[in-house]
Formats: C-alpha cells, sequence, structure tokens
C-alpha cells in the first residue's frame, strides 16, 4: 500500500503497519476530536459539524492591503499602447480581438468594468479591504473598480445565474503539500494558505488595452502570507489563468500586496474603460 | 499502582496527541526538481533587458539613482566587473530555470537545500543547521551566505555578505550591505520566489520582485554555456590594463528622456522612487498621460511552456526592439 508521506515522497505502509490501520484511524478520531478547536464544531446531539473557515484559519488575511508595483509597471500603472501584449502567451485570435480595441464602444455598452474581472483585478493598482462576510465567506473589496469577491468556502458556494467579473469563487484552506488545514490547539502556530478557483466568469480584459480572456476561463490562486524580520506583513498571489480560447499556456504569474494599518489610503473609484 | 496497559494502537494515539497539541503544524516541502522559467510579468526586462534608463518602481535614493544614472553597460567590458549581476537577486531578474536538490546527512536530515546555477548566476547553498551567518568582517562573495528555516510549508531563506551589484538588467545598484530574504512557496507544480530585498546603502524601502516557475522534465536554464557561474575574461582588449572604468557623467546621460519619448512616461517617473511603487502616484500620472498611439517595439512575446525559447509563437507581431525610436546606442 502506497502513502504520501509529509515530503512528498511515495513510500510503502508495510503490512505490519497497514495491520494497526482500522485502530489507528478511529484513534485518530478521538484525538481530533478532543482538540480545543474542533469541540467547538459539535453540534447538538453530538453530531459533528465541520469547523467554519474563519475557525480554522491557519493565516489571518483580514485588513487593507496595498498593491506594491514594481513588475510590469508600464502594463499596470498607465495603459500601455494599443496593441502591446508583451508577457501575455495569447493565441492569434486574442490578438486579432485585442486589435480592435475600443474603449469608446465599451463605455457606450456600458462594459467600463472589462479590465477589472477577476483574471485581472489583482493585477489592477489598488488597494485590498478583507473581512469575513460570513464565517464561511472572505469577502475581497478593491478600491479600484470597487469591485467585491466573494470567497466561499465548503458548501457556501453560489447558485448559478449569469456570469458575473468576479465569478464563482470555491475557496479552500490547504498545505502546500495538498493536504488539508488541520485544527490546532490553544495558541500553537498555524501554517497554510488559501486556495481559490474561481470559475463563471463574465468574459473581459486580461489587460486594460483589450487583452482578452474569455467565459471559459479559470482562474486558480493561491493566498501566502508572509511576516518579514522588519513587521511588515505582505500577501503573495500566486495566479494561474488557463484560458483554452484566447491563451497559448496557463499564465502564471505572482503579485504582491503589503499589510496597511488602517483604511486611511482607502481611495474607492469606479471601472474606467480608458485609466 | 495499577500498570496501564496501553498497546500499540493507544500508543498512537498518545503520540498522535502529543504532536498535534505541541508541534505546530508545520511540515518542510520537497522543492527538489526542475523549475522552468516563465516569463509572463517583465518578459522584456527578464529576456532582451530593460531600457537604459528605467527606474519605474524601484525604490531608489538619491545615491542609488545617481549611481545608476552613471552606469554604462560598457563596465562589463573589464573582467573585475563582469560578474557583479549575478548575486541571488538575479535569479528574479534573468530568462533562467533552476534545478533544486537537498543535501542530507546519514540521519535523513536535511542540512542544506541548494539551488543550481544557471544563466550566469552560481548555485545557492541555503544551511540548513542552524550554523551562524559569518562575521561582519567576513568576505563578501557573489552569492553571500544563505540559511533557512521552515515556515510551514515556506522555505524562508536569509543572504547576508553579498557583493555590490545591480537589481535592474541596467545598472540600477545594490550595496555589499544590502540583505535577501526569500519566500520559496511550492503550489503542486508551482513555485513562487518572493525576494525582499533591504538596502540601506541604495534603496528607501525593499525592493519586492516575485516570479513563478513550473516543474518540468528539465529546467531551461538557458544556453549550456550560460549554465555555470559567471567567469570573466577579457573580451575587449581597449581596456585591458587601461586604467579606464567606463561611466557617464552626472547630469550628461544621453537616454535619461528616452522612456518619455517612446512610452510618454514622465521623466519623474522614470527616476523611480518609493513613491512610483504606489497606486496612488497614478494620480499624478494621470493629468498629463496620453498613451502612445501604438505598439512599435516588444509587442508580444513571453518565453516558457510548450513553446520555450520562442516568442509569440504563431503571432504576426512585433516580437523585438525594432520599430522603436531608438537613439543611437554607444
Amino acid at each position: 500500500m502506497s502513502v504520501l508521506g509529509t515530503r512528498g515522497v511515495l513510500t510503502n505502509m508495510t503490512s505490519h503497519a497497514a495491520k494497526y490501520k482500522t485502530s489507528l484511524s478511529w484513534a485518530t478520531v478521538a484525538v481530533f476530536l478532543c482538540l480545543p478547536g474542533v469541540a467547538h464544531s459539535q453540534g447538538r446531539g453530538g453530531a459533528a459539524a465541520p469547523a467554519a473557515a474563519q475557525e480554522i484559519a491557519p493565516i489571518d488575511l483580514t485588513g487593507y492591503w496595498v498593491s506594491i508595483v514594481n513588475e510590469d509597471w508600464r502594463w499596470r500603472m498607465v495603459t500601455p499602447a494599443k496593441g502591446d501584449y508583451a508577457s501575455v502567451p495569447i493565441n492569434a485570435e486574442a490578438k486579432r480581438i485585442a486589435d480592435l480595441w475600443d474603449p469608446a464602444k465599451d463605455e457606450a455598452a456600458g462594459e467600463q468594468c472589462r479590465s477589472y474581472g477577476a483574471p485581472a483585478i489583482m493585477r489592477v493598482p489598488g488597494r485590498l479591504h478583507i473581512t469575513w462576510q460570513d464565517p464561511n465567506t472572505l469577502k475581497v473589496e478593491t478600491d479600484a473598480g470597487e469591485q467585491i469577491r466573494l470567497l466561499h468556502f465548503g458548501k457556501g458556494t453560489p447558485a448559478g445565474g449569469a456570469a458575473t467579473w468576479q465569478g464563482d469563487s470555491v475557496a479552500t484552506w490547504e498545505r502546500g503539500s495538498g493536504g488539508p488545514v488541520m485544527p490546532v490547539a490553544g495558541n500553537a502556530p498555524r501554517y497554510g494558505d488559501l486556495k481559490v478557483i474561481t470559475k463563471h466568469i463574465r468574459p473581459g480584459y486580461l489587460r486594460k488595452n483589450g487583452v482578452p480572456y474569455s467565459a471559459n476561463t479559470t482562474l486558480t490562486e493561491y493566498w501566502d502570507l508572509n511576516k518579514e524580520r522588519n513587521g511588515e506583513q505582505w500577501i503573495e498571489v500566486t495566479t494561474l489563468v488557463d484560458d483554452p480560447t484566447y491563451l497559448q499556456v496557463e499564465w502564471a504569474t505572482s503579485l504582491h500586496f503589503k499589510k496597511e494599518p488602517d483604511g486611511s489610503k482607502w481611495d474607492p473609484a469606479p471601472c474606467s474603460a480608458r485609466w | 499502582m495499577k500498570k496501564i496497559e496501553l498497546g500499540r494502537a493507544g500508543t498512537a494515539v498518545l503520540l498522535l496527541t502529543a504532536a498535534l497539541v505541541s508541534v505546530p503544524a508545520s511540515a518542510e516541502m520537497d522543492l527538489a526538481g526542475n523549475w522552468n522559467v516563465r516569463e509572463y510579468q517583465d518578459w522584456q526586462e527578464r529576456g532582451a533587458g530593460p531600457e537604459v534608463v528605467d527606474y519605474l518602481g524601484l525604490p531608489l535614493n538619491a545615491e542609488g539613482r545617481a549611481k545608476a544614472l552613471a552606469y554604462t553597460a560598457s563596465v562589463l567590458s573589464m573582467p573585475e566587473r563582469q560578474c557583479l549581476y549575478y548575486t541571488p537577486f538575479y535569479r528574479l531578474l534573468g530568462p533562467i530555470g533552476f534545478v533544486m536538490w537537498a543535501d542530507f546527512d546519514m540521519t535523513g536530515k536535511v542540512v542544506a537545500w541548494n539551488v543550481g546555477a544557471g544563466g550566469d548566476v552560481g548555485g545557492l547553498k541555503i544551511w540548513m543547521d542552524g550554523r551562524p551567518h559569518p562575521s561582519p568582517n567576513a568576505p563578501h562573495v557573489f552569492n553571500g551566505f544563505t540559511t533557512g528555516v521552515w515556515e510551514g510549508d515556506m522555505l524562508t531563506t536569509y543572504t547576508t555578505h553579498i557583493k555590490a551589484g545591480y537589481l535592474r538588467r541596467n545598472g540600477a545598484p545594490i550595496s555589499d550591505q544590502a540583505i535577501l530574504t526569500q519566500h520559496f512557496m511550492r503550489h503542486g507544480n508551482a513555485l513562487t520566489l518572493s525576494a525582499h530585498l533591504d538596502d540601506p546603502i541604495y534603496l528607501t524601502e525593499p525592493d519586492v520582485l516575485s516570479r513563478t516557475w513550473i516543474l518540468g522534465s528539465v529546467a531551461n536554464i538557458a544556453a549550456p554555456q550560460f549554465a555555470a557561474p559567471c567567469t570573466p575574461s577579457v573580451e575587449v582588449p581597449r581596456l585591458e590594463g587601461a586604467g579606464v572604468v567606463p561611466h557617464i557623467l552626472p547630469g550628461k546621460n544621453p537616454f535619461v528622456n528616452e522612456l518619455t519619448e517612446m512610452y510618454h512616461i514622465p521623466q519623474e517617473a522614470v527616476m523611480g522612487g518609493a513613491e512610483t511603487m504606489y497606486p496612488e502616484y497614478r494620480k499624478k500620472l494621470k493629468a498629463g498621460y496620453v498613451a502612445p498611439e501604438k505598439c512599435v517595439r516588444y509587442c508580444c512575446g513571453w518565453q516558457g511552456g510548450a513553446e520555450s525559447g520562442n516568442n509569440a509563437p504563431g503571432l504576426e507581431c512585433v516580437t523585438n526592439g525594432g520599430g522603436g525610436n531608438v537613439r543611437p546606442r554607444n
């Protein structure tokens, strides 16, 4: 029998070990349920309810965060020239469409938010305000474009309907190894990251100058929290944009946000098709 | 006193309890493998190179800016300066993948992680055995001295004792007092490296870069001749022994207006500074900025993935620096 070790190395479980698998599993459950973080999750009559995402959060992403723009500056801080698609692995059809970019048309159609959809919004210079909307929904607001992302944990996935700029996001806390986040006792340190998969996104632009993404896009994100020696906290977001319609390969990038003490620099601004 | 028989399952319960209650929920990740470069951001800068004077988004102080403006690529003709680009920070600046592997002791404990050489940057040894950093008076070397610690699934490393070098491939400087903190974050087949460079001499705030590499069967570490640490050699004999250090005198840099002419970026922004990293700086830009009518250079391109080695396969597009209104360069 093979199991995945903590270092990601496949090892063989001996028959000796397998012999104790059943009893160990029950023992594991017993211990798990005795942990403080899990005990709170017990319902009446002993029926176990899954722990709320907020309760078991391994990292605290709440607060105000500012994007630090020192990568792709010319393509993010200003609107690049028409036809400037550097770094984005587009295909010929995407280029054909982008070459037709006309912001006046977007404005006339009420589509000013095309470059603020989920696959693009984290690259837009601005600030994030992250809060818990409820114990299983993390809310990410942006001042640039005044967008709201709702990251739903567990069964809190939204119903269908028309695709939206921010799509439907399913969130999980995970270990880098892919395993689930385990509750830990008391004030013991917690580790892990946030994985978010977003689909059902209204088609829009990856870049302000009309580089398109399609309705077939799947956005996968990993949110990590770094604590620096100087006391600063940073969110690092690894983003993987998979769009079989307009991209030749999965577009892998990363972005960073620095924590701010408060919302004094929060500066909401509506979507703009030109700036 | 009655003896309690635990049995193997009972022992396992106790051990598991102890582990869950007293030990942080951390686990080392396996970072070993070939990590392929993905130039899907800053493609021009990492491949062909940035424009000659482009300090956009760099938190330079006045001294750092002055030193950057004095730079000319001709200094690379001098053997003693040819390798100055290749501090560990270069992995985020250049077009290179890398191989990672661990060194174990005889008990199976990881003593060090290694990041292989590539693209002229030397291999990085990350000591995991708790050894101290050298004395502040110890010699500095290109790769510096690096220790690492696991923070949950994240490997955080700390590098001191580097040589003075560059933080952008156009001469923006790093001093030998700079300290580099890096976070290695693996998610499946993606490895994101976040680097925080803190330099009290030339920067007012840390310069932070992050890039993502993808696990592959081989690490595309550029051409084989560049897959080893930089080795200086005399390439331009006229400078050998001539006592000349190529430079540009203060106020004489002929390229300071280039970005403004080509991309309509105000010169104040081109000169960098921490202010240019923050979103509110866009308010300063908005009033006077008009986008160029069309793209004329480096309009399409990336590197990495199935078509590694090609720029913008299948596209009819300008993928190089031709077509722009660029002055002749020395």
